[in-house]
């Protein structure tokens, strides 16, 4: 695929929230899409024409807008099949979410797979979604949690990765790209030990999909998770991919209609996937949304906006760099994605994000959903820049800017 | 919102009045609030009546919990306990001359939760009281 230069004002003018004004005369910076991206018009109006022209229920239905819904449905399926390089539309499952996507895993895999002692690898950069679903799982089950550490630069302890999986887990569990250092991990890598070492490989791809070029079978997860409202589509739709051969011997998850293939008073047969993973009325709407979301993406090129972020976060780290006081966590620009936390010497992240907020430029304060890993990095909070597509360095330079002013109100 | 960081809000948190830890203290508690990692300690120093002879405040977090500390510090000197019973939301509200969204509520209001459930072991602590 040829690398595009991103048109950066006709890609923000596809995005209606950009064209607003926090104040009069403020026009809106926004750094927060790791928390959650804007939305493209194409994915409103794919999600309004739903809503306007073919509103029904999926599957089963004989008239034509259930027709019309269930094309649209499982047409938005297959597109995300293919924008992850799945080998099969029925290994993308719809959940609600990244988070709903693992808890699925803990529940199914886990609670059929896993016995007393098994132990569990969770790296020490995960998101809450990708560690406490494997707490829950640990308590009920009685399982050993062993961590990844996280090493000063901000990456993945390799060398104890290396000794953990001589201890023969079950599973491991790791992020591909961290979301508040933005470290890229090797994956592949990590997945092809894991399964040498004989354990099943949950990958977090919630803050990699949205960003690079992701290929499932390239990676070689046994299950990889992702958000579409991360990625330009709806909350309330997220994907679970996995291999089909997992994904057929596991449990269902939630029990209820279009899980089943025949059900009895005394008991019930499950149907086959996806859909035993997919009980009750779907999110169709949102399916339908993210799968205009990754046909937006496609027709921008991942390669592109990966390589366009990749300019961004050199461009921001080493203008940040240049603040007094400031410290910025995470290994260097080439290893990982559009992500910057940072703290500011005396002053309070949340204090950092609302002074910001004057000059119309989002960002997050907090932990984002990884208090181990601040409690690793010896802070209680970080503010968070992070970019997209829609990104330009002038947003960058009025980053940089507003902190300098943050700076100084606090001196 | 540019009211937030008003001089006096900046003054208090730069130059805390009351700032440190009494030791011994009559009342001594502390809190968090871990979604913002704002911490706040406060240690009470009470005479035979109840009132208040010395207070002090520590921990660490952003201006508007840390300044919050330190005005109510200041407000409550010399206070009996049954008076400081009294003290509401509105009080702090006013102490700090600003309006704030529900987030920042919580920063502002953690100071008057340390002191009332250090004083009174006030068990049923509302977020929005």
């Amino acid at each position: 695929m040829s690398l595009v230069e991103l048109d950066s004002g006709k890609i923000r003018a596809e995005f209606p929230a950009l064209s607003r004004e926090i104040r009069p005369g403020v026009p809106l910076v926004y750094l927060d899409t790791t928390a959650t991206s804007q939305k493209p018009l194409r994915v409103l109006e794919a999600m309004e024409r739903y809503y306007r022209w073919h509103n029904a229920n999926v599957h089963r239905g004989i008239h034509t807008l259930a027709e019309e819904a269930t094309a649209e449905f499982e047409g938005a399926r297959t597109k995300i099949a293919e924008f992850i390089g799945a080998q099969d539309s029925r290994e993308v499952i719809f959940t609600r979410n990244a988070t709903e996507a693992i808890n699925l895993v803990a529940k199914t895999w886990g609670s059929s797979n896993l016995k007393e002692g098994d132990r569990i690898v969770v790296s020490e950069m995960e998101h809450h979604s990708n560690l406490v679903p494997w707490q829950m799982l640990s308590a009920e089950q009685g399982l050993e949690i062993n961590v990844l550490p996280v090493t000063e630069q901000g990456e993945l302890d390799l060398r104890e990765w290396e000794r953990l999986l001589n201890k023969e887990p079950k599973i491991v569990c790791f992020t591909h790209m961290s979301n508040v250092l933005g470290t890229l991990n090797p994956v592949a890598e990590m997945c092809a030990q894991a399964r040498d070492a004989g354990a099943v490989s949950v990958v977090d791809g919630a803050q990699s999909a949205p960003h690079l070029p992701v290929d499932v079978r390239a990676i070689g997860a046994d299950f990889f998770a992702f958000s579409g409202h991360k990625m330009c589509g709806p909350t309330g739709g997220g994907v679970l991919w996995g291999r089909a051969k997992l994904l057929n011997e596991m449990p269902p998850f939630l029990g209820g209609g279009d899980m089943i293939k025949r059900v009895q008073m005394t008991g019930f047969e499950p149907n086959e996937i996806p859909y035993k993973f997919e009980a009750g009325t779907p999110s169709i709407c949102e399916a339908i949304g993210l799968g205009a979301a990754v046909e937006y993406l496609e027709s921008v090129g991942m390669e592109s906006i990966w390589k366009h972020e990749q300019e961004l976060i050199s461009y921001a780290l080493e203008g940040l760099g240049e603040i007094n006081g400031i410290t910025v966590y995470g290994p260097e620009a080439h290893k990982r994605g559009g992500v910057a936390s940072f703290t500011l010497e005396g002053v309070h992240p949340h204090d950092i994000a609302q002074v910001l907020d004057r000059d119309g430029v989002a960002v997050r304060a907090g932990h984002h959903c990884a208090m181990p890993l601040h409690t690793k990095l010896n802070v209680v909070a970080t503010a968070r820049a992070s970019f997209y597509l829609y990104n330009t360095q002038d947003e960058v330079d009025l980053l940089v800017e507003g902190i300098g002013r943050v700076r100084d109100m606090f001196r | 919102m540019d009211d937030m960081y008003r001089e006096f809000i900046l003054d208090h948190y730069k130059n805390p009045r009351h700032h440190g830890e009494l030791d011994p203290a009559d009342i001594s508690y502390q809190d968090d609030n871990p979604l913002c990692g704002d911490v706040i300690r406060i240690d009470l120093r009470v005479d035979k009546d109840n009132r208040i002879i010395e207070s002090a405040f520590s921990g660490q977090g952003c201006a508007i919990s840390q300044a919050s500390a330190s005005m109510l510090m200041e407000e409550i000197q010399g206070k009996s306990l049954d008076e400081i019973k009294e003290f509401s939301r509105e009080d702090i509200l006013q102490m700090l001359g600003i309006e704030l969204g529900p987030v920042r509520l919580k920063c502002a209001m953690l100071s008057l939760k340390v002191l009332k459930v250090g004083a009174y072991g006030v068990q049923d602590w509302v977020d929005d009281e």
